[in-house]
């Protein structure tokens, strides 16, 4: 039911895409997907959609042309788990809905209606070839919650239709943080966490009894229940923090025994299971160049844990703690490439990985008939020096203008005898 | 700067004016041997580049550097074809050893917040040495470093320079004769955290009269000091913290300035004029850019992130072209980390505000950006004599990175601290590993 809304909402973006023809021509495709990597080759962008993709593309007339002249071509960067939209600064706890207070258990806590697509955060990013981020709650300051809630995959091209997926995972954190949320032990964490999953699963089966109240209490409210439906149906992931091998271990087994779609976030320890990870098929979210052990719970970070979870074949994707540097996730890859990752792996853990681990499966993938989201590169992405020349969401190329490029503009020049409240944004 | 010791200790000593300042250095370089490297690429942080160069270092010290060095018998020789080298990186602002990882409460040493003005604290006090961020530092090619207090107060204390060994105390650690710094810091920080207890400063004018009372003071112990010293007589009572501030106003001890925005670092150069001290640098800075003529004029640094932004108000400005706009300006810029994953590649940060300004259309090198990292930091904190660029007679600070340092991909391979290798990526013996990791990796090895 709730894919089919974002599946509708996919359908009317290609129509409000509008007419634009963009043909890219003598440029180096990473496409992620099918074709691999395609030397010297061609895109064409109609309607929103990219149309053809290879080294044989027809050029529709009236279609503006962009010469490549060797650039590369990458599907847009993906934060797989950002505050772009639900934080405008930390500072400032006014612009700051990425967290709720109060209550340890907030399964049904929905990032969605509070997203807003014109913040100066969004433009910053996406002129830096971001395209697409998990606006994700987070624990509450404090008194973490066990439960941070759900959150909405959407697209950082405009302020309409943004939204490709809400309540596309369910965020969960254990560890330290889980800990301090249940009066101190990681015990308490999880019995919490059980005991809501097993009243979930008695919700489920007697409905009809609970409204009319002839059923026990339950230790979460009904809308709690209800969002973690669709964690026990597989319908969407349990997303959860766990650092510590041994927290990886325990939410493993819980998720064995409760089949449920697990992907770790954080896991700073989580080479040290490489293998059991790969045999569960569970995918890891990672910031690659946390080496330090900056808490007990990650005393085995190393900015080998990259290379060594896909050397066992387990999915990684990357995250970065500031979404107002998401752009800098590109830098994160290339580092676990110096720290021996191959470099297409790293490309696609800020990319294709993302989509996989979310089961959006057209995300961050170049193939012909999928709504064109990609990013020209002055160079290798990876490499620190690069730029994003022209950067296309859903179809549409956005204006490679934000906020910090009208204040570079404007203070330019120095010597410019007027005062800089009158230097407009140039046209 | 043994000087500057000698006079420091003068205040509470005149009876042996050759008495050893407190806590002094007892850093001793790791045994070297003469060494040369051939054929790099050298950027030298005076903004030059050698090309198939080699670089000399015998008894701790760059001797020769060009593209005809004799090699003296018995040196060793690193071939460095196809590598890049470096003067040894400096960061201006750390907090390792005061934040050290793990970041628990019992770890939490650098804010004294008890007071808006502390200069009586010297952040060395609180130095961990076994932080295990020296050693990840170290392999970012980092060969000293300043450590100073947190931003929490208007005045937070000394901060301390710190050549980057691995040692079992702070002393062991300290950059010989580098003056000490003062931590000052404006904005929303000071009165945050004082304001939100009802007290004073609760707002940017508070804060400023927090540091012109706080200098009004250091002034008048100052002249009764001198009093003293020309007239003899009682001595004064000691009292720390206007000693800090008094030793600021002979010129003993650098300034630096947390500070963001542009309005408020030209309130700061006034509160510096109107007391008649020197702020050798602004940090964080994040609106440099629209004060450059002012930072050129004044002869202050700025030390910047390359890209961090938006996280408070004052932050809300800052621009990838903050950087090189300073420079463009003409005056001195830095980029630093304030943070123990930053500063293991703050090689990648300069990288990045050098694209940014190239992009911007100002036309900067890669020698002229080192620069940004070596010896722009050792200025601002007093040691440029010493260290900061490869240069005859200077420690041989030095780092050879297996490629282009602007690259992503490039790490540090050996870095040398006075001569000595202090760190081989392909040594594990030569990677020093801090107590506090021994036993808790399951790893081999304790390198993070």
């Amino acid at each position: 039911m709730r894919f089919l809304k974002g599946i509708a909402l996919a359908a009317a973006l290609v129509t409000a895409a509008g007419a634009e023809t963009i043909v890219i021509t003598d440029v180096t495709i990473h496409t992620l997907g099918r074709h691999g990597t395609i030397e010297s080759g061609s895109l064409l962008i109609e309607d929103g959609v990219l149309s053809a993709i290879g080294d044989d593309v027809e050029i529709p007339v009236g279609a503006e042309l962009i010469s490549g002249g060797g650039r590369v071509v990458t599907p847009g960067i993906v934060d797989s788990y950002s505050y772009l939209g639900i934080r405008e600064i930390g500072g400032v706890e006014q612009t700051v809905d990425d967290r709720q207070t109060g209550d340890r258990f907030t399964a049904a806590f929905d990032v969605s209606p509070a997203i807003n697509p014109r913040s100066t955060l969004i433009p910053i990013n996406r002129v830096e070839g971001v395209t697409h981020a998990m606006a994700a709650p987070r624990p509450a300051y404090g008194e973490a919650n066990l439960v941070s809630g759900l959150g909405t995959l959407m697209h950082l091209g405009g302020d309409k239709d943004f939204r490709v997926r809400e309540r596309a995972a369910l965020f969960v954190r254990l560890g330290e943080g889980g800990a301090g949320s249940t009066h101190g032990s990681r015990a308490a964490a999880m019995l919490a966490l059980r005991e809501a999953i097993e009243d979930a699963r008695d919700y489920d089966r007697h409905r009809g009894a609970y409204a009319e109240g002839r059923r026990r209490d339950y230790s979460v409210g009904r809308m709690d229940l209800e969002a973690l439906q669709w964690v026990l149906d597989r319908e969407i992931p349990l997303v959860v923090t766990a650092n510590r091998a041994s927290d990886i271990e325990t939410v493993l087994e819980l998720a064995e025994q409760e089949d449920l779609w697990l992907v770790i976030l954080g896991g700073a320890e989580a080479w040290m299971l490489a293998d059991r990870l790969e045999k569960a098929n569970v995918a890891v979210i990672l910031n690659p160049i946390a080496n330090l052990p900056e808490r007990f719970e990650s005393l085995n970070a190393t900015l080998a844990s990259a290379a060594r979870l896909h050397e066992a074949g387990v999915e990684i994707a990357f995250s970065i703690n500031d979404s107002h540097n998401a752009r800098n996730l590109r830098q994160l890859a290339g580092n676990a490439v110096a720290n021996g990752l191959p470099w297409i792996e790293a490309l696609r853990a800020i990319t294709a990985a993302p989509g996989r681990i979310y089961g959006i499966d057209d995300l961050g993938v170049l193939e012909a008939g999928q709504p064109a989201n990609l990013v020209v590169w002055s160079g290798d992405p990876l490499e620190v020096t690069t730029a994003a020349e022209r950067v296309i969401i859903d179809g549409r190329a956005v204006p490679m203008r934000s906020r910090q490029t009208l204040l570079r503009d404007r203070y330019l020049d120095l010597d410019d005898p007027r005062p800089p409240a009158y230097r407009g944004p140039v046209e | 700067m043994l000087v500057a010791a000698v006079t420091l200790t003068g205040c509470s000593s005149t009876t042996d004016e050759e008495a050893e300042p407190p806590f002094a250095s007892t850093y001793a370089p790791l045994p070297s041997t003469t060494t040369v490297i051939r054929d790099a690429t050298i950027l030298t942080g005076t903004g030059e580049r050698l090309d198939n160069a080699h670089l000399l270092m015998g008894d701790g010290q760059v001797r020769a550097i060009g593209e005809r060095v004799r090699v003296p018998r018995g040196a060793t020789v690193i071939d460095a074809a196809g590598k890049w080298v470096t003067p040894g990186i400096i960061d201006a602002h750390s907090h390792l050893g005061l934040y050290p990882s793990p970041d628990v409460a019992a770890h939490s040493d650098g804010n004294e917040i008890s007071a808006p003005v502390t200069a009586e604290v010297w952040g060395e006090h609180s130095i961990w040495p076994q932080d295990p961020g020296f050693a990840a530092a170290l392999a970012g090619g980092i060969t000293s470093l300043h450590v100073l207090p947190g931003s929490a107060n208007l005045i937070g204390g000394r901060g301390v320079v710190l050549k980057n060994v691995a040692a079992r105390t702070m002393q062991a650690m300290k950059f010989p004769g580098a003056p000490h710094t003062l931590k000052m810091a404006c904005g929303e920080n000071p009165k945050r955290v004082y304001g939100g207890r009802g007290g004073a400063p609760s707002t940017r004018m508070g804060n400023v009269a927090g540091y012109r009372q706080a200098w009004a003071r250091a002034q008048s112990y100052q002249r009764k000091w001198d009093n003293y010293t020309e007239n003899g007589g009682e001595p004064p009572d000691r009292d720390l913290q206007l000693e800090t501030l008094a030793e600021v106003l002979r010129g003993n001890i650098t300034v630096h300035n947390h500070c963001y925005r542009a309005d408020e670092m030209a309130v700061m150069l006034d509160v510096a004029k109107e007391f008649d001290y020197r702020v050798s640098a602004f940090h964080h800075a994040t609106e440099a850019y629209k004060i450059g003529d002012l930072l050129a004029a004044s002869g202050t640094c700025a030390a910047m992130w390359a890209d961090w932004w938006g996280f408070k108000v004052e932050a809300y400005d800052a621009i990838r072209e903050n950087v090189a706009l300073v420079e463009k300006a003409g005056a001195c810029a830095i980029v630093h980390s304030d943070s123990d994953i930053g500063i293991q590649r703050l090689n990648q940060e300069a990288a990045k505000a050098m694209a940014a300004g190239q992009r911007a259309g100002i036309g900067i090198a890669p020698e002229q950006a080192i620069t940004w990292i070596t010896l722009n930091p050792a200025k601002s904190l007093g040691i440029e004599g010493q260290t900061g660029s490869l240069e005859v007679g200077k420690m041989a600070d030095v780092v050879v990175w297996d490629g282009d340092p602007f690259s992503v991909y490039t790490r540090a391979e050996q870095v040398y601290i006075d001569g000595a290798l202090a760190y081989d990526r392909n040594d594990p013996a030569l990677q020093p590993v801090s107590d506090f990791s021994l036993g808790t990796r399951d790893d081999t090895g304790g390198q993070p």
